[in-house]
């Protein structure tokens, strides 16, 4: 399981890490013998991650940038 | 008026008409023949034939296309439509007409430019920049979409609404560009090249256009731009025109896609939906590990309790009871035993002693006798003299008796 992540609040996790340790908290817990108390707490910390990628998920817009001189700068969409 | 001085030959209006025929197409020049011209008089009849009349300023020329050569066209014809179009002159007797018997059509303009494509498509071709080998995998799950596309056109509304139906998580990265006329290709090379140049680099870039002809499309076969599209360190999806429309950048890109929107949904394969079943799918499966840990835990708790169980001075005690009870059971059981051991016994002494009793010896005729005098029993003769009183015991009773 990647420490850093582990270590950082769920809030600050973008999508991708947080799937990430996510994955790694199921192989943990279907795989490895773990103390009851390690286990509740990575059970819990799967399920404070699983509703962050949903928030995510829900929350998603499409973020679109220019590129152009070698500049990024926000793109406004014509309607 | 002078009659001429000899008759001239009889035709007949067929032997003319024939003959006419004849003279045309033995021109070996009139049977492979492109003409460019404008479509007039446009009429398809139920037998499949084409009918049309080929016009310019100065001139008009009939044309037919047979059925099985109609059903190769690509291109929907109308009338006012520039063409060019191969086929061979011939007569059409009947009708004492000329005509075009057409078996390709092509817009007009397209051949010369369809000459440079081929002629550019076998250069590189032979560089090598079409090779399968050099395709490489569309990343299933971009974070970030780099799209080289006009910020104005209909492509790149079509991508973005293909995009955020289904993956708004991702981070578009435009990177604008005329798709057409004589400054498109170097700023499409620009374009590409910036990107290829952004950190983090997008995982996937699409290069795309709406459909228009082929000169609108030209740019995409640029031999600058078709390097830049196989040199690109980030894997190109190309949707450039229609599904029919082929450019040298499809065939440099890593995948083509026949629309702008198919490019934008072949960059996201993974959508939304996915990642929301994925989420549901981890949410059962941590539930069910934490189940079976729990279970496990309880199992074991179970076991420990049972073998805790199995010491406890409880235990002990009631299995004590039971002893004492088996052993209490036991003493019953011999003493019971040794009782009518006892008893048997005891009937034995009383028949023995019954044997015994002298008195079952006078019921067969023997007497006891004692004397009187001192109630000894008389057992030898030395032990009576004369006129000894004695007292003479039978079965029934006793009587006395004097020696004599």
């Amino acid at each position: 399981m990647p420490k850093s992540s582990a270590k950082k609040s769920v809030d600050s996790l973008s999508y991708e890490e947080a799937f990430a340790e996510l994955e790694s908290i199921v192989a943990v817990l279907e795989n490895e013998q773990k103390s009851l108390d390690d286990s509740m707490a990575l059970y819990e910390r799967g399920q404070a991650l699983i509703k962050h990628c949903a928030k995510i998920l829900e929350k998603a817009e499409l973020k679109i940038k220019k590129l152009s001189g070698g500049e990024l700068t926000d793109f406004e969409e014509a309607e | 008026m002078q009659p001429s001085l000899f008759a001239s030959v009889q035709w007949t209006v067929s032997t003319l008409t024939k003959y006419i025929r004849d003279l045309l197409e033995a021109d070996a020049s009139l049977q492979d023949v492109w003409v460019s011209g404008e479509i007039s008089n446009l009429s398809r009849p139920a037998s499949g034939h084409i009918y049309f009349t080929l016009k310019d300023a100065g001139a008009s020329l009939r044309c037919v296309m047979w059925r099985t050569d109609a059903a190769r066209l690509r291109l929907p014809l109308q009338d006012g439509m520039g063409i060019e179009t191969h086929g061979r002159i011939g007569v059409y007797e009947v009708g004492g007409q000329y005509q075009l018997y057409a078996d390709q059509i092509r817009p007009v303009g397209e051949g010369a430019l369809y000459q440079e494509f081929l002629r550019l498509k076998a250069m590189l071709e032979a560089e090598g920049l079409f090779d399968a080998e050099r395709k490489r995998e569309i990343p299933s799950f971009p974070k970030r979409i780099g799209i080289v596309t006009s910020s104005t056109g209909a492509a790149l509304r079509d991508m973005l609404t293909a995009i955020r139906r289904r993956l708004p998580l991702v981070e578009v990265i435009l990177a604008p560009s005329p798709v057409q006329g004589a400054d498109a290709p170097p700023k499409l090379v620009v374009a590409i090249d910036s990107l290829n140049h952004l950190k983090p680099l997008p995982d996937v870039i699409l290069l795309a256009r709406g459909g228009g002809s082929i000169e609108d499309l030209w740019a995409f076969n640029d031999e600058q731009v078709v390097c830049a599209v196989a040199l690109s360190k980030v894997p190109i999806i190309c949707g450039v025109g229609h599904e029919t429309d082929f450019t040298l950048s499809d065939f440099a890109a890593d995948l083509r896609a026949p629309t702008p929107t198919a490019a934008a949904e072949l960059a996201t394969q993974t959508t939304m939906i996915d990642l929301q079943e994925n989420l549901t799918a981890f949410d059962s499966q941590l539930t069910t590990s934490m189940q079976d840990i729990l279970e496990e835990q309880s199992n074991a708790l179970s076991s420990l309790r049972d073998g805790l169980r199995f010491f406890s001075p409880a235990r002990r005690i009631q299995s004590e009871q039971q002893r004492l009870d088996d052993m209490a059971h036991r003493v019953d059981v011999a003493q019971a035993h040794r009782l009518a051991l006892e008893a048997n016994q005891i009937v034995g002494f009383g028949k023995r002693l019954e044997t015994l009793n002298p008195l079952q010896v006078l019921e067969r005729g023997y007497a006891v006798v004692t004397r009187q005098a001192d109630g000894k029993v008389i057992s030898k003769i030395k032990q009576v003299k004369s006129k000894d009183k004695l007292r003479v015991r039978v079965s029934d009773g006793g009587f006395d008796a004097t020696v004599k």
